[in-house]
C-alpha cells in the first residue's frame, strides 16, 4: 500500500509511541554495567527519555541493550535471549567490547555481537560515558523515526 | 628467623621430598617432589606452621623443560601472619598431581580451573571438569602453544548485511 | 556437564537454570538448581562466561601496556588493581615510590573501595525490592567518581595508577570534592541504614540466611569482608601494610554470625573506616603555597621548543597539552620514581632535548624499556572482595612470563551452591548479593 497522508502520519504516531517508551532489556556482563547503572540512575537519568523502564524478559522488551564483553560461551545465550524477543525489536551494541571485541581480541572473546545478532546502534567507549549512551540513545530515537513501522497488517518496510 | 624454621622443619620431616628450599623476596619458597603434595600441605596445616587457609594455586608452562609444568602453591597462616609458596614440577606428557580438595575446600575450583587452562590433571578430585571455558572446547588455553587468538565458536558467524 | 547434574537428580524435582542473563546473577553466571517446589535440593554454580583471556592475553602485552587490563578485573574499584600490580612489579624490581605518590595511592584505593562497598549494597538491596537504596548508593558514588575524574579524566578504567607511582598529580580542587564527597557519602550511609538496619524485611532476608562458620569460611580461603562477618579480622592493610596505612588509624569492623546481614553490616563499617582514611589523608597531601622564583619566561609551543632544542636546551619552559596536567617535570619526582630505567622520562625532556627523546623511545619501543629482572613475585593488596594478589613471573623481557590473578571472590563464590543447599529460591539473591561476586575478577 504506497505511503499517502494518512499511512504516514499513522507511522508518525506509531513512531513517535515506540521510540519514546523504549523498554530495554539490559544484557549486562562486564564493566560498561556500572556506566549503565550510572546513566539509569538519579544523575543522567535516562528515564527523562523514555527509556527507564527496564524489563528483565526478552517477551516484555523491544530493546536489546548489550552491555560488556560478550564470550564465545555466552554468545548462544544472547542469540536465544534475542530470538525471544518479539518485533519490533532494536539492539544497542554498548561498549568497545560489543561493537568488535574491545582490547581483547583472543580465544575468548566475541568480535562484535554484530556476529551473532544485527545491531542498530553502536556506542562506543570502554566504558562509554552516560552523555554518550545517552548519545546513542537519542539517535536510535531518530532511527525508530526514520523507519518505516511495522502494523500487525502490514510488513515493516526499512 | 621465622622462615628459616618452617623450611628446616620441612627439610627435617621430609628427607628426600625438598628439592629446594630458601626465599625469594621475602616469601619462603620450598620446590618439592610432586608426590609429597598432599602430605606436605598436610603437615603445613597442622600445629606449630597452622598453614590453614590455600590462598592460591596456579602453574606456570614452561615447554622448554622436560619437566613442563610448575604447580604453584600459596598457602597462608592466619594465626602466624605468615605466607610460604610450595612448587612442585611435572612432566610434560600426562600430568598429575594429586588433590588437595580433602584438605582445603577452595581447592575444588582451584584445580578445575588449573585442568582447563593447563591441562593437569589431579588425582581425587571429585568432579574434575572445566571451569571457565565451555564443553567442547578442545585444548588448553594458557599453554604456550596453544594461540592466543584460536577461537572455537559456538555459533554461526552471521552474514553482515 | 549439566548431564551430570541432571543425571543425578532426583526424579520428580524440577530442574532449572538461573541466569547466565538474569538481573540478579550480576550478569555472568548460571546456577543450576534441582528444585521441590521453592526449596533447593542441589545446586552447582558454572562460572566462566566473562572469561576474557586477561592471563594469556597479558603475556602478548608489556609490562608498561597491560595496565589497562588489570582495570577491567575488579570493575567496580578499578585503581585498586593497578595497585596490586603496580606494586607485584614494584617488588620485582625493587623499585622506591615517592612519599607523596603513596598518599595519592591510598587516597584513590580508599575512594575505590567505597565504591565498591555502594555498589554493593546497591544491587543487594535493590534485588531484595529496595530499590531507593540502589538509587541512594549511586548518587554517592558520582560525588566520589567526580574526584577520581577531576584527577585521572576517567571516571572508571582509569590505569592511573602506574608502575612507580601515579600518572599525574592532584588536580588543584581536589580538595573540595573529596570533601563534598564525604560528606554525600556520610548521608547516604545514614539514609541506607536508616532504611534497611531495622527493616523488618530485609532483616527476615538476610539474618540468619547462608551462615558461614569460621573454619569453613577459612577452608574456603575466605578473605575480605566475607571473612571479616565470621569475625576473623584479617585485612591486608592491618597484617602486612602497604603504602602508608601503617600511618593511618582505622578499624577491622567484624561480624559474628556470618549470615548475610554480618556480610551488610561489614560493608557498611567499613566504608566508615574508608572515610575515616580520607579525611586522614587530606592534609598530608596539602600542598603550601609555592612562592614563584621570580619572573618565568613565556612557555614554548612543543614544536618550537624541538626547532630550538636542536641547538641547545631551550631556555623557556614548554608547554605541555592540557591532558599532561600534574605530570610536569615540576612535580614528576613526587609522582614516580626516580629510577630511570623504569619510569619514562619527563615530557619537557622529551620534547626539547635529544637525550630526552631517545630516552622516551627507548622506555616505550617493543623489547625494550620496563625489563624487571628475571624472577618471580607475589604482592597482595586488600580489594574490594579480600586478598587480591597478583603473582608474576618474569624472564627478563619486556612482557610477562606468567601474570596469575589471586582473584578473591573466586573463593567466595566456589562456597555458593554450599550455602544455598537446604534453603529456598529467594535466599539465593541476598545470598549472591552479599557475596559480591564480579565477573572481571572471577573469570579473568
Amino acid at each position: 500500500m504506497p505511503g499517502n497522508f494518512i499511512t504516514t502520519r499513522f507511522d508518525a504516531m506509531l513512531s513517535w509511541g515506540r521510540k519514546f517508551s523504549l523498554f530495554h532489556y539490559p544484557y549486562v556482563t562486564a564493566c560498561c554495567g556500572m556506566e549503565y547503572m550510572s546513566t539509569a540512575c538519579a544523575h543522567y537519568d535516562i528515564d527523562r527519555f523514555g527509556a527507564g523502564m527496564t524489563r528483565f524478559s526478552p517477551r516484555q522488551s523491544d530493546m536489546l541493550l548489550v552491555v560488556g564483553t560478550i564470550t564465545q560461551k555466552l554468545a548462544p545465550v544472547l542469540k536465544t535471549v534475542y530470538d525471544q524477543m518479539t518485533e519490533p525489536k532494536w539492539v544497542i551494541a554498548f561498549g568497545a567490547c560489543t561493537v568488535s571485541g574491545g582490547i581483547y581480541d583472543n580465544y575468548a572473546v566475541v568480535q562484535g555481537i554484530d556476529e551473532i545478532i544485527p545491531v542498530d546502534i553502536y556506542i562506543p567507549g570502554c566504558p562509554p560515558r552516560p552523555e554518550t549512551v545517552l548519545d546513542g540513545l537519542l539517535k536510535l530515537q531518530e532511527k525508530i523515526k526514520a523507519q518505516g513501522q511495522d502494523w500487525r497488517w502490514k510488513k515493516k518496510t526499512s | 628467623m621465622e622462615e628459616k624454621d618452617v623450611l628446616t622443619a620441612l627439610d627435617g620431616a621430609f628427607p628426600g621430598d625438598i628439592l629446594e628450599s630458601g626465599t625469594s623476596l621475602g616469601d619462603p619458597v620450598v620446590r618439592i617432589r610432586p608426590s609429597a603434595l598432599a602430605a606436605v600441605a598436610a603437615f603445613l596445616k597442622t600445629e606449630p606452621w597452622t598453614f590453614t587457609m590455600l590462598l592460591d594455586a596456579t602453574c606456570v608452562d614452561y615447554p622448554d623443560r622436560p619437566e613442563r609444568f610448575e604447580m604453584v602453591y600459596h598457602f597462608f597462616s592466619l594465626a602466624r601472619n605468615r605466607r610460604i609458596r610450595i612448587k612442585a614440577s611435572l612432566p610434560a606428557t600426562a600430568p598429575e598431581i594429586g588433590s588437595l580438595s580433602a584438605l582445603w575446600k577452595n581447592a575444588d575450583w582451584l584445580e578445575r580451573e588449573i585442568f582447563d587452562m593447563f591441562g593437569v590433571r589431579f588425582a581425587g578430585h571429585p568432579d574434575l571438569r572445566r571451569l571457565l571455558m565451555y564443553d567442547g572446547f578442545e585444548g588448553h588455553p594458557l599453554r604456550k602453544d596453544y594461540p592466543l587468538r584460536m577461537r572455537q565458536p559456538l555459533f554461526k558467524k552471521r552474514e553482515a548485511s | 556437564m549439566t548431564s551430570a547434574f541432571s543425571a543425578a537428580a532426583r526424579p520428580e524435582s524440577l530442574l532449572i537454570n538461573m541466569g547466565p542473563s538474569h538481573p540478579a546473577m550480576h550478569g555472568t553466571i548460571r546456577i543450576l538448581l534441582e528444585l521441590d517446589g521453592e526449596r533447593i535440593l542441589d545446586a552447582d554454580t558454572e562460572i566462566g562466561y566473562l572469561h576474557r583471556g586477561f592471563e594469556k592475553t597479558c603475556e602478548n602485552r608489556t609490562w608498561w601496556n597491560l595496565l589497562i587490563y588489570t582495570d577491567r578485573l575488579n570493575y567496580v574499584s578499578p585503581l585498586i588493581n593497578n595497585l596490586g600490580y603496580a606494586m607485584a612489579v614494584e617488588k620485582l624490581c625493587g623499585l622506591a615510590v615517592p612519599e607523596r605518590a603513596q598518599w595519592i595511592r591510598i587516597l584513590m584505593s580508599e575512594l575505590s573501595r567505597i565504591s565498591d562497598h555502594l555498589t554493593c549494597i546497591a544491587a543487594m538491596a535493590m534485588e531484595t525490592g529496595a530499590f531507593t537504596a540502589f538509587l541512594y548508593n549511586m548518587k554517592a558514588r558520582e560525588y566520589l567518581w567526580d574526584v577520581i575524574e577531576q584527577t585521572t579524566g576517567a571516571r572508571m578504567t582509569t590505569s592511573y595508577i602506574r608502575i612507580g607511582g601515579v600518572r599525574a598529580d592532584l588536580h588543584r580542587d581536589y580538595e573540595a570534592a573529596v570533601r563534598k564527597g564525604i560528606e554525600e557519602t556520610r548521608k547516604v550511609i545514614k539514609d541506607v541504614r536508616g532504611l534497611l538496619d531495622k527493616n523488618p524485611i530485609f532483616l527476615g532476608r538476610t539474618r540468619d540466611i547462608a551462615v558461614m562458620p569460621r573454619d569453613e569460611a577459612v577452608s574456603f580461603g575466605w578473605t575480605g569482608p566475607a571473612l571479616r562477618s565470621t569475625g576473623i579480622a584479617y585485612d591486608v592493610r592491618k597484617a602486612q601494610p602497604y603504602l602508608t596505612y601503617d600511618r593511618v588509624a582505622f578499624e577491622i569492623p567484624t561480624g559474628d554470625r556470618g549470615d548475610n546481614l554480618d556480610r551488610y553490616l561489614v560493608r557498611m563499617a567499613e566504608m566508615e573506616q574508608s572515610l575515616r582514611i580520607l579525611e586522614q589523608c587530606l592534609p598530608r597531601l596539602r600542598r603550601e603555597t609555592t612562592l614563584s622564583a621570580g619572573p618565568t619566561p613565556p612557555p614554548l609551543d612543543p614544536v618550537e621548543a624541538i626547532k630550538a632544542g636542536r641547538t641547545s636546551p631551550p631556555r623557556s619552559p614548554v608547554r605541555l597539552s592540557p591532558n599532561l596536567e600534574g605530570a610536569e617535570s615540576a612535580v614528576l619526582p613526587e609522582i614516580q620514581t626516580s629510577d630511570r630505567l623504569y619510569a619514562p622520562p619527563a615530557k619537557e625532556a622529551a620534547y626539547g632535548t635529544i637525550e630526552g627523546l631517545i630516552g622516551h623511545f627507548q622506555y616505550f619501543m617493543k623489547g625494550h624499556g620496563l625489563r624487571p629482572p628475571a624472577g618471580e613475585a607475589y604482592a597482595a593488596v586488600e580489594g574490594g572482595n579480600g586478598e587480591l594478589g597478583f603473582y608474576i613471573v618474569s624472564d627478563g623481557t619486556d612482557r610477562p612470563y606468567r601474570l596469575h590473578l589471586r582473584a578473591p571472590c573466586l573463593h567466595v563464590v566456589s562456597a555458593l551452591a554450599g550455602l544455598i543447599k537446604g534453603r529456598l529460591l529467594a535466599d539465593i539473591i541476598p545470598t549472591f548479593g552479599s557475596m559480591n561476586m564480579i565477573g572481571g575478577e572471577l573469570d579473568r
